[in-house]
């Protein structure tokens, strides 16, 4: 089969079986355009922003487990998708860019739209390409795919010059069947002595704490990490990233811990005095001031990458590899252990811990004036609880309550932005779940000022009928900047009021979409439940919240996991008490 | 501690930058980095010379094997290893200094590869405090530039550093 260039971009992504691309055309990729209008097996999704492109195809990975991808043109379609390529990056997200770039001869000579984009990439991808003939565009494909999805998942781009596409250059194509380089052999199994010696750990534990991330996602090893906790009986808490590995609903999940995490999780990790870290990175968000983490504790850290083995937070126990095949022999040397882990002490530990947990530290004053954006929370939990659902969410306060409140029994059914903290991701990363499951539900949880960011992406899910539902928790403010304000600035709320708000309600409604404002707590359930009973549209809920409610827990950046800051609210309680 | 590793990196455009950019985006002190493709020309060999504590240091081991053009890596400072480092001296040679000059790179072993009327280059191969004793030796006024490779190192004993 002899193809042009433009035609084996197309034909390698189709063998590699994608099936939806998002993308924005342009000068340097109009040949592969060209081809892609030639044939029907893949859907190219037209966004109207680069950023969403890529932010739309992480979704779709998020929520899929397979690599997204997004086709963007040289130039200023390259630099708008930054954004997209970095969030993934931060996330270990399988993605592959593909950005057109001037023809080749005229690289380097500041042509038109000409700009470095695998030199701007570099320090947030996990590998990229500049293809230089088209000899090499099967293969540089086939080995973009295989990086972005092995060992830690990343973003991968691939630099495309348009003379490279040319249609009247025909050459035969042959799509590789497997690819093996001699640079990178990701790691899969761990290493048994390293399994045994934290067996051995564990089995003398006395205050133990699983602490997984989402590397537990990212490595579908959801069933093997339940199997872990329920022959050891193991406390565990997820990471921000690692929510539905555990369901809310088990008795062993102590919630999310971290700078907004609850006060059982957090209180466990600091008085615990074995960690078991499983894909999970030790973000500064996490742990807090590294000097105070978890000062009882040895560690196990199970992680596929060496690089983020003992790079925060000195480890006892490394054990590289994949989570699933790890947690499998783990759970396997477990069982053949003739020692159990102490039941007595296992109990006390428990104990203690129901203590922490009673104190219910999520709770807030509840309104009939005002909508409480947790009540909000809870009551999309509620609704929504029957339903193939999957939430979404840009980045600020509203992000924390919907981690806090909404009760993960999946994985990949919470998607969101965790180490870059992109405002703007949620929208179109939304767009992205959607077209991989039409029939789920699919809602977006966001704030005025976030959703400003990728709004545009209104069109897109009008062309496309995604019937999304965007609940947008509206403080009239970028909420999570006016906290620290209010904490750490007595108050001064520079520039972090959004003024000049549009009527969402109306806006929505120009753009094809069902639009809904809602002020009074009395109305929100049956306004959701009449939101989520429109199949076909996309309903955009305006929803007026308290405007200074703020997120608690909090352990300040710097402090540690027992210098938590509870709300006001319980505090007076239990001066009151 | 000073630490010289020695990378064996895909001989791709790109590769050096992948290298440089890792250490200055994670802020890891380089001192010195020397490459060149090896007898495979698909392979290129960097020796580069870093400072750090341990930790620092196992970091940027595992960041370089990250690097997916990074093929093999060792780093020399954990055994027995070799370390040699190229400069080219060009001094003032006057008159009354070119006897003392000569003397001195024959002390030293080094080579005197030009002369002018007024000047000499002289090469010298060594470890870096070799050169450095060097140059202390050499009256600094009549030092008109220094040029140094950066060290190449290799491993003592038969094993070599191979794919
Ligand atoms: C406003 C805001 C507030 C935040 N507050 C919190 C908070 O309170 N608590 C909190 O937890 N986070 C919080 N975050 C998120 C935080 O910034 C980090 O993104 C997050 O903590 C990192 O999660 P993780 O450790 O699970 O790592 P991830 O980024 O999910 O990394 C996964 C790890 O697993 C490894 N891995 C990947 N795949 C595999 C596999 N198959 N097998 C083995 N290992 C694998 C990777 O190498 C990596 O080390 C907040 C973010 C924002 C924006
Ligand atoms: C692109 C980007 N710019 C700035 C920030 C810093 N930031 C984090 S949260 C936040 C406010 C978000 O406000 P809003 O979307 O209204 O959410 P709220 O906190 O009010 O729920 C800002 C500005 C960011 N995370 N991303
Ligand atoms: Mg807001």
């Amino acid at each position: 089969m002899e193809l042009s260039g433009a035609e084996i971009v197309v034909q390698a992504l189709i063998d590699e079986g994608v099936e939806y691309i998002w993308g924005y055309p342009g000068g340097a990729v109009l040949h592969i355009y060209d081809a892609l209008f030639q044939q029907k097996k893949i859907r190219h999704i037209l966004v109207r922003h680069e950023q969403a492109a890529t932010h739309a195809a992480d979704g779709y990975a998020r929520a899929t487990g397979k690599p997204g991808v997004a086709l963007v043109t040289s130039g200023p379609g390259a630099t708008n998708a930054v954004t997209g390529i970095a969030t993934a990056y931060m996330d270990s997200i399988p993605m592959v860019v593909l950005t057109g770039q001037v023809p080749t001869p005229f690289i380097g000579s500041d042509a038109f739209q000409e700009v470095d984009i695998t030199g701007i990439t570099r320090p947030c991808v996990k590998h990229n390409f500049l293809i230089k003939r088209v000899e090499d565009i099967a293969e540089t494909i086939a080995k973009a795919f295989y990086i972005a999805t092995t060992g830690r998942p990343g973003p991968v781009l691939i630099d495309i010059p348009k003379d490279v596409t040319d249609p009247n250059v025909r050459i035969p194509y042959e799509y590789p069947k497997k690819i093996s380089m001699r640079s990178y052999k990701p790691v899969e199994k761990g290493h048994p002595r390293q399994i045994r010696k934290a067996v051995d750990l564990m089995v003398k534990a006395r205050r133990p704490v699983i602490y997984t991330g989402g590397g537990v996602i990212l490595g579908d090893a959801s069933d093997e990490l339940r199997q872990l906790v329920e022959i050891t009986g193991f406390p565990v808490t997820h990471t921000l990233m690692g929510l539905g590995a555990v369901p809310a609903s088990d008795k062993r999940f102590l919630g999310m811990l971290g700078m907004h995490g609850t006060y059982e999780a957090n209180m466990a990790m600091h008085e615990s005095d074995l960690i078991i870290a499983i894909g999970a990175r030790f973000d500064d968000r996490v742990t807090g001031k590294l000097a105070s983490f978890c000062p009882h504790a040895k560690i196990i850290h199970v992680d596929v990458d060496p690089a983020s083995i003992s790079k925060n937070v000195k480890v006892d126990v490394p054990i590289v590899g994949q989570v699933k095949p790890v947690l499998r022999d783990m759970v396997k040397v477990l069982k053949e252990r003739k020692t159990k882990p102490d039941a007595k002490a296992l109990a006390a530990w428990w104990e203690r811990i129901e203590g922490w947990r009673a104190v219910e530290c999520l709770r807030y004053p509840q309104s009939d004036k005002v909508i409480k954006p947790q009540y909000a929370i809870e009551l999309l939990a509620k609704v929504t609880k029957r339903r193939d659902f999957y939430l979404t969410s840009d980045v600020g306060q509203h992000q924390m309550f919907a981690a806090q409140f909404y009760p993960f029994e999946k994985p990949r059914r919470w998607i969101n932005s965790g180490g870059l903290g992109t405002m703007g991701f949620g929208l179109p990363a939304a767009m992205g779940v959607q077209q991989a499951f039409p029939k789920a539900t699919v809602a977006c949880v966001t704030g005025e000022a976030s959703i400003q960011m990728c709004i545009q992406e209104l069109a897109t899910c009008s062309q496309y009928k995604l019937p999304l539902k965007i609940i947008l928790l509206n403080n009239g403010y970028m909420g999570m900047v006016r906290q620290w304000q209010e904490l750490f600035y007595e108050g001064r709320y520079s520039h972090s009021y959004v003024d000049a708000l549009p009527d969402f309600a109306a806006l929505a409604e120009t753009y094809g979409h069902v639009g809904m404002t809602i002020e009074d707590p009395a109305d929100l359930e049956a306004a959701y439940k009449e939101a989520f009973g429109m199949k076909d549209r996309l309903v955009f809920m305006n929803v007026l919240v308290d405007p200074e409610e703020n997120v608690y827990p909090m352990i300040e950046a710097g402090k540690g996991h027992h210098e938590m800051h509870m709300s006001p609210y319980l505090t007076a309680e239990r001066e009151l008490a | 501690m000073r630490h010289i590793i020695s990378v064996l990196i895909e001989n791709e455009s790109g590769a050096l930058a992948r290298v440089a950019g890792l250490f200055a985006a994670r802020g890891y002190n380089i001192e010195s980095l020397t490459v060149a493709p090896t007898e495979d020309p698909t392979l290129s060999r960097m020796t580069l010379v870093t400072h750090g504590d341990e930790r620092i240091i196992e970091q940027i081991v595992k960041q370089l094997n990250k690097l997916i053009d990074v093929v093999k890596l060792l780093d020399l400072s954990d055994g027995p290893h070799i370390e040699r480092e190229l400069m080219m001296v060009k001094v003032k040679a006057e008159k009354g200094m070119r006897e003392e000059l000569k003397r001195l790179a024959d002390i030293f072993r080094a080579n005197i590869i030009d002369v002018t009327a007024t000047s000499y280059t002289i090469e010298l191969t060594g470890h870096g405090h070799k050169l450095d004793a060097f140059l202390e030796a050499v009256p600094e006024e009549v030092i008109i530039e220094v040029v140094r490779s950066g060290p190449l190192g290799i491993s003592r004993g038969p094993k070599g550093l191979g794919l």
